[in-house]
C-alpha cells in the first residue's frame, strides 16, 4: 500500500515536478552530446547559453563545427522528439480518463489511424502544393474527420457514452486500417515512403516541427489542466459527475478534441509512435496516484523524458537507426505486458 | 403555485427511442420528509431520479424547484442543494477513498483553489459517519462493492446539500452498514430538515424509515402518501404483483409486511 499524504497540493508535488524538469534538461543536454561527433555536456550548455543570449563570446572555447551540429542538427530532432513524447503521454491520460478505461491511447479512438490514412493519401498522390506542410495537413484533416465521425457514430440523444466511444473507434480504425492497406497496396514505388512514414522518426526535424509542435502541445496541456479536476470527477461516472455541477458533455466534448488534436500534431510530425501514450500515464498512476492535476504534468514530463531517451538510443547508440515507432512498441509491449501481469497477480 | 413545495413535478414524460419509461408523471415532494420510491424492476425509478437532479431532461412536462424552474439553476448551484449516490459506481482509476469523499466538495471549490480546512474538515466528518475513516488512504479500486458504496455516501455528505438523493444507495452493504447510513440520512432530516428521496428495494426499510412512500409501476405512480395511508396489501399487490400481508409491527414500531412463498408446492415440479 502507497501511503499519499494529501489531496490539495502534495508537499511532494512539487519537489516532484522540480527533479523531473531537471531530469528533462539533463537528458536533452546529455543527447545533445551523443552521436557521431561526440560532444562534451558542457561545451552544449555553452552553445545553448550563447545562442540564447547572443552573446557569442562565450561559446569561443569550443569546436566551432559544434554550435552547428547542436544547433541545426540535434537539437530540433531532440526537442520534437522531447514534445511528442509529452503531448502523446497527455493525450493518452485524457483519453483514459474520458473513456474510463486505463488501457485506452490515442489509437483507441481511431484518431491516429484517421492522421495516418490521411498523410498516406498525400504521401500516395505526392500532393505537395502545400510544401512540407501538405502531410501535416492531410493527416490533420483525417484525424478531424475521423474523431467527427466517431463521435457522431457514438452519441445518442446528445449524449456520448464511453464504450460506444471505444467500440466505433474500433470500427473506424478498421475501415482505416484496410483502408491505408488498400493505398500501400496501389502505391506501387512510393509504398516505401508511406511505409517508413507509418514507423514514425525523428531523422531530419526542423525547428519549424519544433514550434508547431511546441505550440499545440503547451495550449493543450493547459486546457487538459485547466478542466483536470473535472476529468476526475468524469473518470468515476456520468451520474456522478452530473450530480457534482459537471456540465459533463461539455466538459468531455472539449478534452476530447484538445487531446485529439494533440495526438493529430505528434503523429503529423512523428508517424506513428505506439504504446507511449498507453503506458507512461499507466506507470504514472502508481506514482503519484490518479489525480489528473498531478498526472497530467507528470505524464508529459515523463513522456518526454522517456521517448527523448528512447530516440536518442536508436540515434547514437544502436549500430545503425531503426524506426522509433518499432523501437517503443519493441520496448513498451513487453514492458507493458509485465507490469500488467504483475498488477493482476 | 404552492410555495411550499420543494420539488413541483408535472405531467412529465420520458422515454427511450420508442420505449416510454416515465409516463405522464405528477408528483409534489414536500421539503424535510423521507421519501422511499418502490416499484418493481424496470418501472422508471432511477429515470425518474435522474430527471429530477436534472442528469436528464424530461421530453413534456415541467419541474419546479424552490418555485422555479429547474432548468434555470446552474449546474453549479444545484450541485451545492443536491446530491445524489448512484446505483451504479465503476471508478477504474486508483483514486484514494479521500481524494473520492472530497469530490464532494468541488462545487464550492473553485478551480484553482485548494481545498480549505472546512473542506477538509467537512470531508473528515462525512468520512467518520460513514466508516471509511479506516481506509482513507486506500484506493477506491481495492474495496468491496458495500466499502464502495460507503465512501460514495460519504463524498455525497460532503457535498452537504438539503436534498439527498439515493439510487439503491445501500444494496450492497451488510445490514449493520445499512442501518448505520439510513440512521444518518434520517437524522439528517430530522436535524437539518434534509429532504430525501430515495428509491429502495427493501420494503421492510422503507416502512421502517422513510415519512412517505411513493410506489411506481410502468412510469406511473400508483400510489402515494404517508407510510401508514398507503402501505397496504392492495398498493403492494398493485406495483409489484405479489401477495403479501401488512400489520403494525410492534418491535420496529412500524408498518410492516410479510411475504410467503409464492409457490409453496414449487418442489415436486423439479
Amino acid at each position: 500500500m502507497i501511503k499519499k499524504t494529501g489531496v490539495g497540493s502534495p508537499p511532494g508535488a512539487g519537489v516532484q515536478t522540480f527533479l523531473l524538469i531537471i531530469l528533462l534538461f539533463a537528458v536533452i543536454i546529455l543527447s545533445a552530446g551523443m552521436g557521431y561527433i561526440k560532444i562534451p555536456p558542457l561545451d552544449v550548455v555553452w552553445i545553448v547559453i550563447s545562442q540564447i543570449t547572443g552573446n557569442h563570446e562565450l561559446s569561443g572555447g569550443v569546436n566551432n563545427v559544434f554550435p552547428y551540429v547542436v544547433l541545426e542538427v540535434r537539437l530540433p530532432r531532440i526537442l520534437t522528439a522531447a514534445i511528442v513524447g509529452a503531448g502523446l503521454s497527455i493525450a493518452g491520460v485524457i483519453f483514459q480518463g474520458i473513456l474510463l478505461n486505463p488501457l485506452a491511447d490515442p489509437y483507441t479512438l481511431g484518431v491516429s489511424a484517421g492522421a495516418a490514412f490521411g498523410a498516406s493519401i498525400a504521401l500516395l498522390f505526392d500532393l505537395a502544393f502545400l510544401g512540407i506542410y501538405s502531410v501535416p495537413l492531410f493527416a490533420f484533416i483525417g484525424a478531424v474527420a475521423t474523431l467527427f465521425a466517431v463521435t457522431s457514430l457514438s452519441s445518442s440523444d446528445g449524449r456520448i457514452s464511453p464504450i460506444n466511444l471505444i467500440l466505433s473507434g474500433i470500427i473506424v480504425s478498421a475501415i482505416l486500417s484496410a483502408g491505408i492497406s488498400f493505398l500501400k497496396y496501389v502505391a506501387d514505388e512510393q509504398v516505401s515512403i508511406i511505409i517508413f512514414w507509418l514507423m514514425g522518426s525523428f531523422g531530419s526535424k526542423t525547428w519549424t516541427d519544433v514550434f508547431l509542435t511546441v505550440l499545440f502541445v503547451s495550449i493543450g496541456f493547459l486546457i487538459c489542466l485547466f478542466f483536470s479536476r473535472d476529468l476526475n470527477i468524469i473518470s468515476s461516472g456520468d451520474r456522478s459527475a452530473a450530480s457534482l455541477g459537471i456540465e459533463t458533455n461539455k466538459v468531455r466534448m472539449l478534452l476530447l478534441i484538445t487531446a485529439s488534436l494533440i495526438a493529430d500534431v505528434c503523429v503529423s510530425v512523428s508517424g506513428i509512435i505506439g504504446f507511449v501514450g498507453l503506458i507512461v500515464p499507466h506507470l504514472m498512476r502508481f506514482a503519484v496516484g490518479a489525480d489528473n492535476r498531478k498526472l497530467v504534468p507528470a505524464s508529459a514530463l515523463v513522456g518526454a523524458i522517456l521517448l527523448l531517451s528512447a530516440d536518442t538510443i536508436t540515434r547514437a547508440v544502436l549500430p545503425s537507426e531503426i524506426p522509433i515507432g518499432v523501437l517503443t512498441a519493441l520496448i513498451g509491449g513487453p514492458f507493458f505486458i509485465y507490469i500488467f501481469k504483475r498488477k493482476r497477480t | 403555485m404552492n410555495r411550499e413545495m420543494l420539488f413541483e413535478i408535472r405531467n412529465i414524460d420520458f422515454s427511450y427511442g420508442k420505449n416510454k419509461v416515465v409516463n405522464n408523471l405528477s408528483l409534489a415532494i414536500e421539503p424535510g420528509k423521507f421519501y422511499g420510491i418502490v416499484g418493481p424492476n424496470g418501472c422508471g425509478k432511477t429515470t425518474f431520479l435522474d430527471l429530477v437532479v436534472r442528469n436528464r431532461e424530461p421530453q413534456s412536462g415541467t419541474i419546479r424547484y424552490r418555485g422555479q424552474d429547474i432548468r434555470a439553476y446552474s449546474g453549479r448551484k444545484l450541485a451545492r442543494d443536491i446530491s445524489l449516490v448512484p446505483q451504479d459506481f465503476y471508478i477504474k482509476f486508483p483514486f484514494t477513498v479521500r481524494e473520492v469523499v472530497l469530490m464532494g466538495r468541488h462545487p464550492y471549490i473553485s478551480r484553482f483553489a485548494s481545498p480549505s480546512a472546512e473542506d477538509l474538515k467537512i470531508a473528515d466528518d462525512a468520512m467518520r459517519k460513514a466508516g471509511v475513516d479506516e481506509f482513507r488512504n486506500k484506493y477506491i479500486t481495492e474495496l468491496s462493492g458495500g466499502e464502495k458504496q460507503r465512501v460514495v455516501f460519504a463524498r455525497a455528505l460532503a457535498q452537504n446539500t438539503s436534498v439527498l438523493i439515493l439510487d439503491e444507495g445501500t444494496s450492497n452493504m451488510d445490514i449493520r452498514h445499512t442501518l448505520n447510513i439510513l440512521d444518518i440520512v434520517a437524522d439528517g432530516v430530522k436535524l437539518k430538515k434534509r429532504t430525501v428521496i430515495a428509491v429502495m428495494h427493501n420494503l421492510h426499510l422503507a416502512a421502517a424509515y422513510c415519512d412517505n412512500l411513493i410506489f411506481m409501476r410502468s412510469g406511473r405512480i400508483t400510489s402515494e402518501g404517508s407510510v401508514d395511508e398507503v402501505l397496504n396489501e392492495q398498493n403492494i399487490k398493485d406495483a409489484f404483483e405479489v401477495d403479501s400481508r401488512v400489520y403494525f409491527d410492534r418491535y420496529s414500531n412500524s408498518r410492516q409486511v410479510i411475504f410467503k412463498r409464492g409457490r409453496p408446492d414449487e418442489g415436486k415440479n423439479i
